[in-house]
């Protein structure tokens, strides 16, 4: 609403500009369906399109399907769902960072949160005996929080504020901490270190109805905030002397992005596992086509990140086949190379 | 300090030429000294904690027994604890703790920020990662598996290097570029101790968190030689490196070719790392704490190579004694290192940051 009126207000450009960012939305959404599909039907059982079609069919109506094709179509709904959800989540929250901190490389992974989950989570496992996705979920949620915030304030010291290579030399050197930290809560502990190998790599093919639908509020609520902020975070683009002269509460509005950028990832990462680099680059390619408007750019890059790692895990049971290979591990080979760019395109110092 | 407040603009008789060359020279002379004595030290307490190593244990042998050993005698028990046990442990452990010192002290002065070394940005993760493939995912013989990870150690290195060359600030850009690496080459180490079998897994996160323990001294020569070889072409270039602290530009204003010496350094550096880390596994920190700490002892406006290499070495002993000894679990060193040096590492990333740091 506010995007049609502002684009009214404007010279005929911007006309064109929203008649091309609708036209990326139907991209988007087009794409997702495109994703989902192909989720459905790669895996160990290859399925046909009448066999996707009969799979769903008989899930809406609650029914067990007895052929082997629509059962496996089935299996197949919860990672589906799960990855959607999962790559939308930590797109929008690389998009909530990078628009905070005005850096090109903030992405969960690359900040330490990952780690920091892993951490608690740990803890959890060795000391208090955890195993309910409840626990877990709440665990990774707050260890996320706690490394997020405890990496952004040690980069943002000093001169210059979080520059990227701060952030990221922040980001590394705690992770670097917190993995021996993990480790020697996990080499006595065989039982522990055992099951901590299996959380260690992000996925999507461990998804259950009950851990979704314990995150699905979360991540709802983080989603509708970061959208609701897009227009005080445009103004922030700008520089916070401009933003404050535009009338926007600079503090309160970075606060309640950050907030909502690492409830996001952190919500993810107890869920999923550590998966990195979604965050890093859909905001990227986005922002590529979209241009840097927020208003547009998180629910396109929400779109994209859904995309991004449906496909990861589709990609990663058609190479990995008989097995396959995790989404995190996909994901972290697609990425590296969109850092790399990255870093070799941007001026070191800011967005 | 009293050199910093007598400014010649406010005193009332300008000092003369040679008064400015004897008190750069007494300048210089005060810093030698102290790093002469800051070296003799650090050397003293590596030997002290050598025979620690090799005395201590299931039984304490006295030092005349280890003396005997070293000398050749045949001591019945302390032959087989000493010699066969304790003595590859304690080389071992000096030796990738000189080469980690080494390496990260010349990553850290030459990329201009102390958080650069070759552990967090990646390069020790091409190392770990081909070892993990090499160890639990192809069963190689441990030596096959150590050629590989040094191999691709020294090609990942190179492949960062490569990335980050073209243009300016190729610094900070190296910096981001392999940090990015690194998480990729991580995802693939997890990925390996995930489809290892259960038995595997215990052996891959011991070598993955860097350990002496199982050395022989079959390992200590490769080790020993790389050092012998790279510490002296490291040394001579240390000049250079200083130069290189100051920035590209400035470095090449005061002839040194900028890019010959950051390839030589470079080269030797991950040459270094990757052999340690090839031996023991990465022990962390140790390639980053050996620096800034040898730093503390020798003061400003000397060449931090040799002290760091000490350092290193004195880092990983004492790790090793604590990690052994003082708790009821016996921990590997590199367990040690990391958690003693977590605190240390934030302490210097608000110090660094609040200085500025590097963009």
């Amino acid at each position: 609403m506010t995007a049609s009126a502002v684009a009214q207000r404007r010279a005929p450009a911007s006309t064109v500009g929203a008649r091309r960012h609708l036209a990326l939305i139907a991209i988007a959404i087009a794409a997702v369906a495109v994703a989902v599909t192909l989720s459905l039907s790669f895996g160990s059982r290859p399925v046909s399109v009448p066999e996707i079609i009969d799979g769903l069919a008989s899930w809406l109506r609650g029914q067990t399907p007895t052929e082997l094709g629509p059962l496996a179509v089935q299996k197949r709904i919860p990672r589906t769902v799960l990855a959607l959800m999962a790559g939308a989540a930590l797109a929008l929250s690389g998009a909530l960072m990078q628009a905070i901190t005005r850096n090109p490389i903030a992405d969960p992974g690359i900040l330490g949160v990952n780690t920091g989950a892993s951490l608690f989570v740990v803890c959890g496992i060795a000391f208090f005996g955890i195993s309910s996705a409840f626990q877990y979920l709440g665990l990774a949620l707050l260890g996320a929080m706690v490394a997020a915030l405890f990496v952004y304030v040690v980069g943002s010291i000093g001169a210059g504020g979080a520059t990227p290579i701060k952030l990221a030399l922040a980001g590394a050197a705690t992770a670097a901490a917190l993995s021996s930290v993990v480790s020697a809560i996990l080499l006595p502990r065989a039982n522990a270190m055992n099951e901590f190998r299996f959380w260690q790599v992000g996925g999507v093919a461990g998804a259950n109805w009950s851990t979704m639908a314990t995150i699905a509020p979360l991540i709802a609520v983080a989603a509708a905030v970061a959208l609701a902020s897009a227009s005080s975070l445009n103004a922030l683009a700008l520089g916070d002397d401009v933003a404050v002269g535009l009338g926007v509460k600079v503090g309160r509005t970075r606060a309640i992005a950050a907030l909502a950028g690492v409830s996001l990832c952190a919500a993810v990462t107890a869920a999923a596992g550590p998966i990195g680099f979604v965050g890093l680059m859909v905001p990227h390619v986005v922002r590529l086509a979209a241009g840097p408007d927020q208003r547009w750019l998180l629910p396109l890059s929400a779109l994209g990140g859904a995309v991004l790692l449906t496909l990861a895990d589709t990609i990663g049971r058609v190479i990995g086949y008989p097995g396959e290979v995790e989404a995190g591990i996909v994901t972290a080979f697609v990425g590296a190379p969109v850092l790399v760019i990255i870093a070799r395109r941007t001026r070191m110092r800011a967005l | 300090m009293a050199v910093a407040t007598v400014s010649p603009a406010s005193s009332p008789t300008s000092p003369t030429f040679d008064d400015h060359v004897a008190r750069v020279r007494a300048g210089r002379l005060k810093r030698s000294h102290r790093a002469t004595f800051a070296v003799v030290a650090l050397l003293a307490f590596l030997v002290a904690l050598i025979f620690a190593m090799l005395m201590l244990g299931n039984t304490i042998y006295p030092v005349s027994d280890v003396l005997a050993v070293i000398g050749g005698e045949d001591v019945p028990g302390a032959s087989f604890a000493v010699g066969t046990l304790r003595i590859p442990r304690a080389i071992t452990g000096a030796l990738a703790g000189m080469a980690f010192g080494i390496a990260g002290t010349t990553f850290q002065t030459m990329l201009r920020n102390p958080l650069a070394s070759p552990d967090v940005i990646g390069i020790t993760s091409g190392a770990s990662a081909a070892a993990m493939l090499g160890l639990v995912g192809l069963h190689w013989s441990t030596s096959a598996t150590m050629f590989f990870a040094l191999v691709a150690g020294v090609a990942t290195a190179a492949a960062i290097y490569l990335m980050a060359r073209s243009g300016e600030s190729t610094g900070g850009r190296l910096i981001l570029i392999g940090i990015g690496i690194g998480a990729m080459l991580d995802s693939v180490v997890a990925f390996l101790v995930q489809r290892a079998a259960e038995w595997d897994v215990a052996v891959a996160m011991r070598w993955l968190t860097g350990s002496l323990n199982g050395s022989r001294m079959e390992a200590v020569p490769p080790l020993a030689i790389s050092i012998l070889v790279l510490l002296p072409v490291v040394v001579s270039l240390s000049r250079d490196l200083n130069a290189l602290e100051l920035g590209d530009a400035s470095a090449t204003a005061l002839g040194v070719r900028v890019d010959r010496s950051r390839i030589l350094l470079v080269l030797a550096a991950v040459a270094l790392a990757c052999f340690a880390t090839a031996t023991t596994g990465p022990i962390a920190f140790v390639a980053f704490l050996a620096g800034p700490i040898a730093a503390r002892f020798v003061g400003p406006g000397v060449s931090l190579v040799i002290p760091a290499a000490l350092t290193g070495a004195c880092l990983v002993l004492a790790a090793d004694l604590l990690g052994q000894f003082a708790f009821d679990t016996k921990f590997p060193v590199g367990v040690i290192t990391g958690i003693l040096g977590a605190p240390y590492l934030l302490l210097l990333l608000v110090r660094n940051s609040r200085r500025g740091g590097s963009s």
